[in-house]
């Protein structure tokens, strides 16, 4: 990469001034990661969490499609194909695990009368 | 046609840009307009269609004889209405719910062609891109009920989620079935299969004239006309999800509405009816084909355009004929129809099509 | 500055609007809001995956992930809504530390990205220009499916071919059980317990000692 000084604090700021490619996508699912994370460790509401955790599995899914894309293809990194066969299984396991957390979310309500994850605290020491 | 005016402008390669936004622009336009001009045309049908259905003329005043002006006085007196949010609603979903359900129920006609290379994206996966957008249209109606702070239009949308997302299941699985006749998901691919008499047509196969039934009532179930119209009864819920709007707002839901169900018609018109075909070829009879030059190649499609799109006029006024026709479904036997009748026999026409294919056809 | 302009608009399009909602997510307090956020965000997603020349993957993100999850989501936010939602803020040390968490965490993840080079080999420099020499299609992700593995139409192999590699039969039979074992069990888990109406019952006051019942008369 280019070595200003300025570019070398913020490190995806270069980026902008190159063409389209892999590295944008990744840098969009980076920060949905981080979106993701920061809502799971923020929200008191378990759905609220359940979100976070769809963010996750959504940036994961972009850099697998980033992969898999058509601008690294042929190149040592690309995953070719690959990328979005992988992205498609996430995508339904996370459907599947959407709907096993919403059920477990929906006994929790049943039990305490509220979706507030602080107050799980049976089990606690 | 962006081929085209790139090569008049191949010394300008700066105002490329400037070509593709036009040509975008253009073809949005042209789609919005068909939209718009369809959703004038049906708010007079509905209620002439209504009116001969109940032994009476409905208008007759505005603009002559058979009140032609009728849909634009209806959308003036709307537009001049009192634009009310209740109290303790949320204002931004409010606001927004009615454009979320008219953009998912418009942007399918991205996908949608018109004749064979008339389509604004020509997209590999056109049928699963239409059907996957339009069932965003119910974040509209989820959205717009709850933040009406209603218990009405709260019910009203909770039975419209669940009838609508029960529905997706039997209209995917006629759409599959006909994507498995066809090998393709490509909306003109499937139509082009159909070319000819209309003998070629999917109705023909009797699994599919049999899905073609099934797609309809799934179709007119998603769009919630009647009879499976409970989420939006005046006798019942009072409007349910739509209580609470008036005047500019209501007519993007209706808008909507009437959008959703062309989609769907001209969808169906593709998918079983031979498309732009009719069932005669008229245009290869007539000469209008590539062989004769681009402007009678043009002229040929122009009419298979228009073919569709009384095949699509057809199959909505086949919706509004069953809605003064059947009473209301309640919503349990909304759910049934969906999951005991409509799923298996899709299931069965799926199998029913799968041995058809492979007995006569030897294979995919 | 043809096509790519355009790309690149609807790119940085699609990708502030995919970040900014799902910082709104974040910041929401509102949990309806923040799903309509989450939703504004997936649709956005899918756009990138289509943009990235994903197409069948991206109109599977609008059906399941945003027509089918997050209507689950949403469904689930209506059904829990009672009770004290407003008291279920976090306080302002907490906001800190997640602000730092996540600062740093996107700060690793950037310095990892950017290390990303351009494509290799003899393949097109953009994407843009690349979606139009060979774009996979739908055929060939629904072979993968079955186990078979071919070629894009058209495309020529900068490197000697490798060994095939397997397909993805057994992992989609596998997904496929899952999910419905999954289904099975989240409707379980899910469903409204009945009540057993409690029997009516009727308090006799007790019966003197000469009035009490006799099996012998």
């Amino acid at each position: 990469m280019q070595s200003g000084g300025f570019y070398d604090a913020l490190p995806a700021m270069n980026l902008l001034s190159q063409p389209i490619g892999p590295a944008h996508y990744l840098v969009v699912g980076a920060i949905l990661f981080t979106c993701g994370v920061v809502a799971m460790t923020v929200k008191r509401n378990a759905i609220g969490v359940l979100m976070g955790i769809e963010l996750v599995l959504n940036g994961a899914n972009l850099n697998f499609v980033a992969f898999g894309s058509p601008g690294l293809a042929g190149g040592p990194h690309s995953l070719g194909l690959d990328g979005q066969w992988i992205a498609m299984f996430v995508i339904v396991l996370a459907a599947a695990e959407a709907a096993v957390a919403l059920a477990i979310a929906l006994c929790f309500y049943r039990n305490f009368a509220t979706v507030d994850v602080d107050r799980g605290e049976e089990l606690h020491g | 046609m962006t081929a085209y005016f790139i090569n008049l402008l191949a010394g300008y390669p700066a105002w490329h840009w400037l070509v593709y936004l036009t040509i975008g622009l253009v073809q949005a336009a042209l789609f919005l307009a068909l939209a718009m001009l369809s959703v004038a045309v049906f708010n007079w049908l509905e209620r002439k269609v209504a009116a001969r259905v109940q032994d009476r003329l409905g208008p007759t005043r505005v603009g002559g004889r058979f009140g032609w002006l009728q849909s634009p006085a209806d959308g003036l007196k709307l537009l001049c209405k009192e634009d009310l949010i209740p109290a303790g609603a949320d204002h931004m979903l409010f606001r927004l719910a009615p454009y979320i359900s008219f953009c998912a129920a418009f942007t399918p006609y991205l996908a949608l062609p018109l004749a064979p290379g008339w389509v604004v994206q020509p997209l590999d996966t056109a049928v699963f891109f239409i059907l996957a957008v339009a069932g965003l249209e119910i974040f509209g109606v989820i959205l717009g009920g709850y933040a009406s702070n209603s218990k009405w239009s709260l019910y009203g949308a909770m039975r419209e989620a669940a009838q609508v997302v029960g529905y997706e299941i039997p209209l995917g699985l006629c759409v599959v079935t006909v994507v498995l006749a066809a090998g393709t998901l490509d909306l003109e691919q499937i139509a082009e299969a159909q070319r000819g008499w209309f003998w070629h047509w999917n109705l023909v196969n009797p699994f599919l004239f049999v899905t073609f039934w099934i797609y309809m009532t799934c179709a007119t179930a998603g769009s919630n006309r009647a009879p499976f119209d409970l989420p939006e009864a005046e006798s019942e819920i009072v409007a349910g999800f739509m209580t609470e709007y008036s005047g500019f707002r209501w007519s993007i839901f209706f808008m909507a509405e009437y959008t959703a169900m062309l989609l769907l018609s001209l969808v169906a018109a593709i998918l079983f009816a031979g498309g732009w075909n009719g069932p005669v070829p008229v245009a290869s009879l007539l000469g209008l084909t590539d062989k004769n030059g681009p402007l009678a190649e043009w002229c040929g499609h122009a009419l298979g355009a228009c073919n569709l799109i009384f095949k699509g006029y057809l199959g909505v006024t086949f919706m509004m004929w069953l809605r003064w026709t059947l009473p209301r479904l309640r919503v349990d036997q909304v759910m049934a129809t969906c999951l005991k009748y409509c799923v298996p026999l899709a299931c069965a026409m799926l199998a029913g099509t799968m041995a058809w294919t492979f007995l006569l056809r030897g294979g995919f | 500055m043809d096509i790519t302009l355009w790309h690149n608009v609807f790119f940085f399009l699609m990708a502030g609007v995919a970040c900014g909602t799902a910082l709104a997510v974040v910041l929401a307090g509102n949990v309806v809001r923040m799903a309509f956020y989450l939703i504004t965000s997936l649709a956005a997603v899918a756009g990138l995956f289509f943009l990235a020349g994903a197409q069948f993957l991206g109109a599977m993100q609008l059906m399941v992930y945003v027509g089918g999850t997050l209507v689950l989501l949403a469904f689930g936010v209506m059904l829990t809504a009672r009770g004290p939602l407003s008291s279920m803020r976090t306080g302002g040390g907490q906001w800190v530390l997640a602000a730092l968490l996540g600062g740093s965490l996107l700060a690793v993840l950037l310095q990892t990205v950017v290390q990303v080079g351009g494509p290799g080999g003899e393949a097109a420099s953009t994407l843009a220009a690349a979606e139009e020499t060979q774009s996979p299609t739908t055929a060939q992700l629904g072979l993968g499916l079955l186990g078979v593995r071919s070629q894009p139409p058209g495309q020529a192999l900068a490197r000697p071919a490798p060994p095939p590699a397997p397909g993805y039969l057994l992992v989609f039979e596998i997904i496929s059980v899952h999910l419905l074992v999954v289904l099975v069990g989240a409707a379980y888990l899910a469903r409204a317990k009945w009540r057993r109406p409690e029997r009516l019952v009727i308090h006799h006051p007790p019966l003197a000692a000469s009035q009490q019942l006799t099996t012998d008369n």
